[in-house]
């Protein structure tokens, strides 16, 4: 099989490739821009916590990359529709260009090596500055995030179809919101009781799986006072589309008064609790049947 | 070729018909009876249905104003308006799973009666059922009958001559639209952890309540 | 190997027999006679054995009845067709033979025969009935979501309707190209004339149908709440439904293996001389690496979806982290399968594509080794990526960066496939045939699905995507703008071989520009509502997302009008207008289009020696790619005499 330099090599192949590489530079640059500095900021998921402002960033990058590749792909097919047809009546073949040489060479090492740059600046994302990006990270986290004060523990309890939260330094009360402050290292432990879950508040851009007999760890960092909405993400049966409610990001006075609040509310619940603990395999007295 | 095209095309359309019939079933709603300022709900809870298709499956069954039960878990209930439900218990405890459902959680005054006397909560290994519209902060947990008591129901529908407790509770209703209610006791016998069969089923222990 | 049977000549009937006489045999009415008998005599069986096991009785579902049930039904169904034939014969002392009694007329694609190109066309029969099925479940679940709260169908049955089109779909797709056109031209395209095991590749087809009526039949048993990955311990406490998708799903992995295994041994061991590895089509190279996939990981399906059977049956609890076991290990050995299964629903799609390109640019295939270097990669590679399907599930998080590594470097294969493509159509004499139509298409489709891939292969960007529909949006890129559209690319490329009609060319376009655009406003718009924060398999959704949703139900419903478009246009050509195809109506230089049309039952009279590859389009004084005593085409464009 002959090997082919490139079409560089024909005399027809070259005005072709550069008019096309400089097409591609400048939509590039254009698109570039527009994703960086048009949709960059409303880029999802929004900056209402720290990890969302670090997974938009990230969002943010892999669209600027991209839109090079994309356009690079399209304006290649687009122009080989355009300039390549068979034009009507003759019924000849192409030049028998086989591949092969540079190009093949460069293409491999090129796309190597942006994608192993991805990995390793992802990898150095969630490990260096996003510290988890608010992902579920199973008990014993590698990424954790520090604040001026200790983390505030918050259990994220799943069941077939409800949350339930408690907050074992309030001696261990149960609530069916959750609310957390402001400022402050929140560490989530997320956990089932019965079929996995996944414990998604979007704006806070966290999430984590809740599996029975795991203690599934995330951490958020959320900036300023206000409601987030929670779904779950995985599929729990019957109602799991309903398994939906609202939390509240307050600020630590509002915060402090809330979980008095709940305390006093839920008092005659707490009594009956199991003691807080990772993981729960409830069995109650009498099973029916 | 004619044969073979004809023949698929009879299939598809017997399947389309098939996979169309299972959409279409649905229990029958169910409205509230009137009462003063609002609706009155009268379910009861079955330890067995006794009945075709899952004679041993746990149910709920509600009663519609001229007294007859029906094997139904969506109900229609005025909106703007106080809805009082008394649900005749059947079932023996089974117990909760989750303790904190315990607790009297959004009705008037967070409270419930039980055969007469108000409780705020319930010890959690007396509950046999909950009955519970999360999307309106409803939770309610249900006492069961005694294991020992006599004369138990486990046909359905059950009598007041039979042994059951009496629980009413009442909650107010806001705008319209379409809830999910559910039971939180694993009260399922024989499946692992209580969750299966009747707790996943609409028309036993799942339903709708619609505020019309 | 002995060819004395393919040389016995075969006695004709005197005449016809009445066709209520032709009904009796080893055929599909005797197949779903005995299936039906088999299913009642099982299931009587199953409730014999569970006197007095409580965990079956008292919860009003039998599992072990279900499953000894379709167990059954299924050996009923096989047997009515005739595969027990062949063992007993030889139990009893008969000599061995490659093939049934192959009678001529259209009662063969009913019953167990030996003709690859016979096993071709009942999958493809069988595979477009079953895909328009599930299609049909997806319109059921897009009219659900033109609203944000629950109208059409209550929950119970929306979860069913979402996990029958997603098994369905899976279940079918996983052989949609491997079975019509891999057994179909696989054998041809190495000069061949059977495949290694003919009788197996019978029953792998003959194990589909019962797959997809057991499956169908979950509906009549509650449905089934889990989604097509099944996972426990949901799968666990689930109704009956559930038990019709266990062993559904686990027919088609047994299925798969052995159309994989028959696949390896016949390209392996039956190719032509001449037919070096260099030479070989790139579609049969596809198909090759697809096998591997399928030997390998279709096994691990079987076996996972065998434990969850356990647990619902006797009581085992491989999955029940009360009782000992663990919800990570279904997880973990369902991706195991899975993430190959997805990459089994590519790979075909590639060589597809690929196979067709240089035909309509008239150009060799650009960059053969780096095209068959890219499907090994992927082949190899698919295997180290499961867990990026379980970031953020508590998975141990010093493994987070190798999955991403791993994941982010199998876009690197499939990178070449890309430069493949876009090398063959540079300076190419591009014809816009319907095939080729399909194939461009394919690139720009599985571009937006790979990039999406690089999100998703990300893991503080998955955080927030994953089980949204992001993901949904990318992996229906990659499989249906993917493996689809390749799938309809060699519908029209090669059925005027199969059949000898040819397609209206006009509905034909219809249809590609129907789906091309009506797929694309579908699908692009649910990686915004899946950024926007919605998830998966829900029927209830914020109201600020209906006029995105309301956007995609369009679409989508005129994207199932222009699937009615093509099966309006396959009843059409194929029933009613019948218009003959030429042997080569593509002036292809593969060796199937050499063949007259039909293809003979042998296909090739003598062995053909093969003498170059087939993609040696413009390349002067190329042969023929075999000297078959026929007009075939070189180069040039212009078939040889």
């Amino acid at each position: 099989m002959e090997s082919n330099l490139a079409p560089a090599a024909a005399p027809s192949g070259e005005p072709h490739i550069r008019r096309l590489i400089v097409i591609w530079v400048v939509l590039s640059a254009i698109g570039v821009a527009l994703v960086v500095f048009a949709l960059g900021p409303h880029m999802p998921p929004w900056t209402f916590s720290d990890e969302a402002r670090d997974q938009r960033n990230i969002n943010i990058m892999l669209a600027a990359l991209a839109t090079p590749v994309l356009l690079a792909v399209w304006m290649a097919l687009l122009y080989s529709i355009l300039a390549f047809r068979q034009g009507s009546g003759v019924a000849a073949d192409g030049p028998p260009l086989h591949g092969g040489g540079r190009l093949e060479i460069t293409w491999i090492v090129v796309t190597t090596l942006i994608v192993v740059a991805l990995a390793v600046a992802g990898t150095a994302a969630l490990f260096g500055t996003t510290k988890g990006a608010g992902g579920g990270q199973g008990p014993d986290p590698l990424a954790v995030p520090h604040g001026s004060q200790p983390p505030l523990q918050v259990q994220v309890i799943g069941q077939q179809w409800a949350w339930t939260f408690r907050y074992p330094a309030y001696g261990g009360v149960e609530t069916t919101q959750i609310a957390i402050p402001a400022g402050r290292v929140i560490e989530l432990h997320v956990t089932s009781l019965d079929v996995n879950h996944s414990f998604w508040a979007i704006r806070l851009a966290v999430k984590a799986d809740a599996i029975p007999g795991t203690d599934n760890v995330a951490f958020v960092r959320p900036r300023k006072p206000g409601t987030f909405k929670i779904r779950c993400a995985e599929l729990c049966g019957l109602w799991h589309g309903h398994m939906f409610t609202t939390g509240l990001v307050l600020t630590p006075a509002a915060f402090a008064s809330w979980i008095r609040r709940q305390v006093v509310a839920n008092a005659a619940a707490t009594k009956t609790l199991p003691p807080y603990a990772t993981h729960y395999f409830p069995e109650p007295l009498r099973r029916a049947g | 070729m004619l044969a073979v095209a004809g023949a698929t095309a009879v299939a598809v359309v017997l399947v389309a018909l098939y996979v169309a019939d299972f959409l279409a079933a649905n229990p029958t709603p169910l409205r509230a009876a009137p009462a003063p300022r609002g609706a009155q709900l009268t379910l009861q809870t079955v330890a067995s249905y006794g009945h075709d298709p899952h004679p041993d499956w746990v149910s709920y069954l509600a009663r519609d104003a001229s007294g007859a039960w029906h094997h139904t878990t969506i109900f229609k209930v005025p909106a703007h308006a106080l809805v009082r439900v008394t649900v005749y218990q059947y079932d023996t405890a089974t117990g909760l799973r989750n303790p904190f459902w315990s607790q009297v959680r959004g009705t008037v005054g967070s409270t419930m009666t039980v055969n007469g006397r108000t409780l705020h909560a319930l010890p959690p290994d007396d509950a046999s059922h909950t009955f519970a519209i999360p999307e309106l902060g409803v939770s309610v947990p249900l006492k069961g009958v005694g294991d020992n008591a006599p004369n138990q129901c486990s046909v359905a529908p059950c009598t007041l001559a039979q042994a059951h407790t009496t629980v009413t509770f009442t909650f107010r209703t806001g705008n319209p639209g379409r809830f999910r209610w559910q039971c939180f006791v694993p009260c399922a016998a024989a499946f692992v952890f209580g969750n299966g069969g009747p707790m996943q089923s609409i028309g036993w222990m799942d339903g709708y309540v619609q505020v019309v | 190997m002995s060819d004395v049977a393919f040389d016995q000549h075969m006695p004709r009937p005197a005449a016809a027999p009445p066709w209520w006489r032709r009904l009796l045999g080893f055929n599909l009415l005797a197949a779903f006679l005995l299936g039906i008998g088999g299913w009642f005599f099982g299931h009587w069986i199953g409730t014999r054995i569970t006197i007095g096991m409580d965990s079956q009785l008292g919860t009003d579902q039998n599992d072990v009845a279900t499953f000894m049930g379709f167990l059954f039904a299924v050996f009923g169904w096989l047997i009515g067709l005739g595969f027990l034939n062949y063992p007993l014969a030889r139990m009893l002392g008969r000599p061995p033979s490659l093939r049934e009694k192959e009678e001529e007329g259209p009662g063969r694609y009913f019953r167990l025969c030996t003709d690859h190109k016979v096993v071709g066309m009942q999958y493809f029969v069988t595979i477009l009935l079953f895909f328009l099925i599930a299609g049909l479940n997806a319109m059921f679940i897009r009219a659900e979501l033109l609203t944000p709260k629950e109208k059409l169908w209550n929950a119970n049955q929306y979860l069913s309707l979402v996990g029958l089109h997603g098994t369905m779909m899976l279940m079918m797709m996983s052989a949609a190209i491997l079975g019509p056109f891999g057994n179909y031209f696989v054998p041809i395209m190495i000069g061949a004339r059977r495949m290694a095991f003919p009788r197996l590749e019978s029953l792998s087809f003959w194990l589909v149908p019962p797959a997809g009526l057991i499956l169908l039949s979950a509906v009549a048993l509650g449905g089934f709440p889990t989604g097509w990955t099944g996972y426990a311990p949901l799968a666990n406490t689930a109704r009956a439904g559930m038990d019709a998708y266990l062993f559904a799903f686990a027919l088609i992995g047994l299925s798969m293996t052995i159309v994989g295994a028959n696949m390896l041994a016949t390209v392996l061991t039956m190719r032509a001389p001449g037919m070096t590895w260099t030479r070989l089509p790139i579609f049969v190279w596809g198909v090759i690496c697809t096998s591997v996939l399928m030997v390998l990981a279709a096994p691990v399906l079987f076996a996972t979806l065998s434990m969850v059977a356990l647990d619902r049956t006797a009581d085992t609890s491989f999955f029940l982290a009360s009782a000992g076991g663990s919800p990570f290990l279904y997880t973990n050995l369902f991706w195991f399968f899975g993430h190959p299964e997805v990459y089994i629903l590519a790979l075909p799609g590639f060589g597809v594509v690929l196979e067709i390109l240089p035909v309509f640019s008239r150009k060799p295939l650009w960059g053969y080794r780096l095209a068959v270097a890219g499907m090994l990669g992927v082949t190899l590679l698919s295997f180290m990526v499961w867990q990026h399907h379980l970031f953020v599930s508590g998975m141990n998080a010093d493994l987070r960066p190798f999955y991403m590594l791993t994941t982010e470097l199998i876009s690197v294969p499939t990178g070449f496939i890309f430069l493949n493509g876009l090398g063959t159509l540079w300076r190419g004499r591009i014809r816009f045939t319907v095939p080729m139509l399909f194939a461009m298409a394919f690139f720009s489709n599985f571009l937006i699905g790979g990039l999406s891939g690089v999100f998703l292969s990300d893991v503080p960007s998955d955080v927030s995507t994953h089980g949204s529909y992001f993901v949904m949006a990318h992996f229906h890129y990659t499989i249906m703008g993917g493996l689809v559209f390749a799938l309809f690319a060699a519908t029209y490329y090669w059925l005027p071989k199969m059949t000898g009609l040819t397609f209206n060319e006009t509905l034909a376009k219809i249809h590609f520009w129907g789906m091309f655009v009506f797929f694309n406003f579908t699908f692009a718009p649910l990686f915004v509502a899946g950024m926007l924060g919605m998830p998966r398999r829900v029927s209830v959704y914020s109201s600020s997302l209906q006029g995105i949703n309301d956007f995609v139900s369009v679409s989508a419903f005129l994207l199932g009008l222009s699937m009615l478009v093509f099966l309006i246009n396959l009843v059409y050509s194929m029933v009613f207008a019948r218009v003959p195809a030429e042997a080569n109506p593509w002036r292809s230089r593969g060796l199937e289009f050499q063949l007259p049309t039909p293809v003979p039952v042998r296909n090739f009279e003598r062995t053909p020696v093969i003498e170059s590859g087939p993609y040696e389009y413009g390349v002067p004084d190329a042969p023929p790619v075999a000297a078959l005593g026929r007009p075939t085409v070189v180069a040039g464009g212009e078939a040889a005499p």
